[in-house]
């Protein structure tokens, strides 16, 4: 089988040479970054630049280098406004998705939802968006409904009109499976919502690092997601609202910087974004996410999309054609992004994986934080392989190989 | 071939017999003590289902799901403590985390079980190997048997 066309698209040869980790490990393939993406040299520089030339408060100082530190904090707000087509102001920073999905759920769910009230999720979730609305709905009695998943790995649409009833007052699905690598149709779940008058909360942890995003197409009302998982530091990402909507919610965490005026015993609150960032914020962070932004933007998102679409592409087709043992999971098709679960006869996921690490190839195995969905597919864990831009043919087929040879090692126990 | 030997010492034909033909496996009606151990980051559950006369675990059975390592360590545990008083069974267990997570040579009532010292050397599956340790430790802090000082 001929290498992919991905290599003539994006160049994950001279990619890598922009990653120092990659670089001090040429011998690691690391398909592991649907958990956390390794970091280009020009993030980890910029980072580390923040606090050796423009480190001061944020917001608070009245000398030169706060209000440039403020600036530089603001420019990276607008950085990724634009990577995803929003307002500056409709911009929150959080830590990371799960937080974001938590902030809407205490700042909007604990205050508009009740017993008769309903969420509708999905089987396909991550805890990060199931686990928040669990907590509401022991607090308000809110019910929890889910789209369910079907056994090509997509979600069964068919059974949306029965769900979305006027008592769903909220809809939070993710739009790329950390698992299944499923692209779900967002845009046609957010309008069948909206016009039912929910809200509409999408988890993009899995889809902002790897393909053109337009919150506006979507029509979501929400749209969360993580720096670290598109190069960029760890304890940093977003929270994007509709203006209108984040202009109704009650505050999250309460202290500085997110006030209007404060007295012993009471406050009023700051306009969205502000109202929902109290502390110091990570400003670092937020600068080193910006130029991981940047980065991908001179790849050009469409072209980091073709390139995993590609290579996973290539991957399954080798698996399918050389590994009889192995059976992997998730959509065969144009709605599925890079990344691959699967399991090898009867081995556990844990073992493939230590024995995969053995032969230097970084995959995850276990659960992937989504319990629900691998009940759903009958097996307890899984063994995951994910892409990203550094992500070359050759580890694919070092991955292959590997894959081989463990599958010779536990032979007689398959 | 060092990368291949660990491989072959982690997975020795023992831990992969235990894991696809488990011991004391299934439910115990006579059992007076129930304990559910789990690892919740990587889903792995080890079940002790344990019959005490006094001071004594005159039998033992397990029910669990998970790797080779969780599963084989669980399957030679039951084998080895059943019979033995509360406070023989915390000495293995001693003896037994000693191997696993300082590195000491297997101690010779260990038996079978020093089939799973190669363990040490990878950290990341140490809380498979002792994940039916601690169970059983939970079942003696259950059965009020005073635990020795860590």
């Amino acid at each position: 089988m001929g290498y992919p066309e991905c290599m003539a698209i994006v160049t994950p040869h001279v990619i890598r040479q922009d990653f120092p980790l990659l670089k001090r490990h040429p011998e690691l393939v690391y398909l592991n970054s649907a958990a956390t993406s390794q970091k280009p040299e020009v993030v980890i520089e910029v980072v580390s630049r923040y606090y050796r030339e423009l480190n001061a408060s944020v917001h608070r100082g009245a000398y030169t280098l706060s209000v440039q530190a403020s600036e530089a904090y603001e420019r990276a707000r607008r950085t990724l406004a634009r990577f995803i087509g929003a307002d500056e102001h409709e911009i929150i920073f959080v830590r990371n998705t799960t937080e974001a999905l938590n902030l809407v759920a205490y700042a909007w769910g604990l205050h508009n939802l009740g017993p008769d009230d309903e969420i509708l999720l999905t089987e396909m979730e991550h805890h990060a968006n199931l686990v928040p609305w669990h907590l509401v709905c022991e607090r308000t009695g809110a019910k929890i409904k889910a789209i369910p998943l079907g056994p090509d790995g997509r979600l069964e649409l068919e059974a949306l009109d029965s769900l979305l009833s006027e008592r769903v007052k909220l809809v939070s699905v993710m739009h790329v499976s950390n698992v299944l690598g499923t692209v779900n149709p967002v845009a046609q779940i957010a309008q069948a919502a909206r016009a039912m008058g929910a809200l509409v909360v999408v988890d993009g942890a899995q889809s902002a690092p790897h393909m053109p995003i337009d919150v506006r197409a979507l029509g979501a009302d929400f749209y969360a997601f993580s720096g670290h998982k598109m190069l960029g530091p760890t304890g940093i990402g977003v929270l994007w609202g509709r203006y209108e909507v984040l202009e109704t919610l009650a505050p999250f965490l309460g202290g500085g910087g997110m006030i209007r005026e404060v007295f012993v015993d009471r406050s009023t609150y700051a306009l969205p974004p502000q109202r929902f960032e109290a502390g110091t914020p990570a400003v670092a962070e937020a600068v080193g996410l910006a130029k991981a932004v940047e980065y991908l933007q001179n790849l050009g998102m469409d072209k980091v999309w073709q390139h995993e679409r590609e290579l996973v592409a290539y991957a399954l087709g080798r698996l399918d054609e050389e590994l009889p043992e192995v059976r992997t999971f998730g959509p065969r098709g144009l709605d599925r992004g890079g990344v691959i679960p699967f399991v090898l006869g009867s081995i556990h996921a844990h073992d493939v994986a230590t024995a995969l690490d053995q032969h230097g190839i970084a995959v995850r195995a276990g659960h992937h934080c989504a319990q629900p969905l691998h009940r759903k597919l009958g097996v307890p864990a899984t063994v995951r392989a994910s892409f990203y831009v550094y992500t070359t043919a050759e580890d694919v087929d070092r991955f292959i190989e590997a894959l081989k040879k463990v599958r010779d090692f536990f032979r007689d126990w398959l | 071939m060092f990368l291949m030997s660990l491989l072959d010492e982690l997975y020795k034909e023992i831990i992969l017999r235990h894991y696809k033909s488990p011991r004391n496996y299934g439910p115990l009606e006579t059992a007076n003590l129930q304990v559910v151990g789990d690892n919740p980051s990587c889903g792995d559950q080890v079940e002790l289902l344990i019959q005490t006369e006094g001071e004594r675990i005159v039998d033992l059975r397990f029910r669990g799901q998970g790797c080779a390592i969780s599963q084989a360590s669980a399957s030679l545990m039951t084998d080895l403590v059943k019979g033995k008083t509360w406070a023989e069974a915390l000495e293995l267990e001693r003896k037994f985390k000693d191997m696993i997570l300082e590195g000491a040579p297997p101690a010779p009532e260990l038996g079978e079980l020093a089939a799973l010292s190669g363990v040490h050397k990878l950290a990341a599956r140490v809380k498979c190997a002792t994940l039916a340790w601690n169970a059983l430790e939970q079942a003696a802090r259950q059965a009020g048997v005073v635990l020795a000082e860590a």
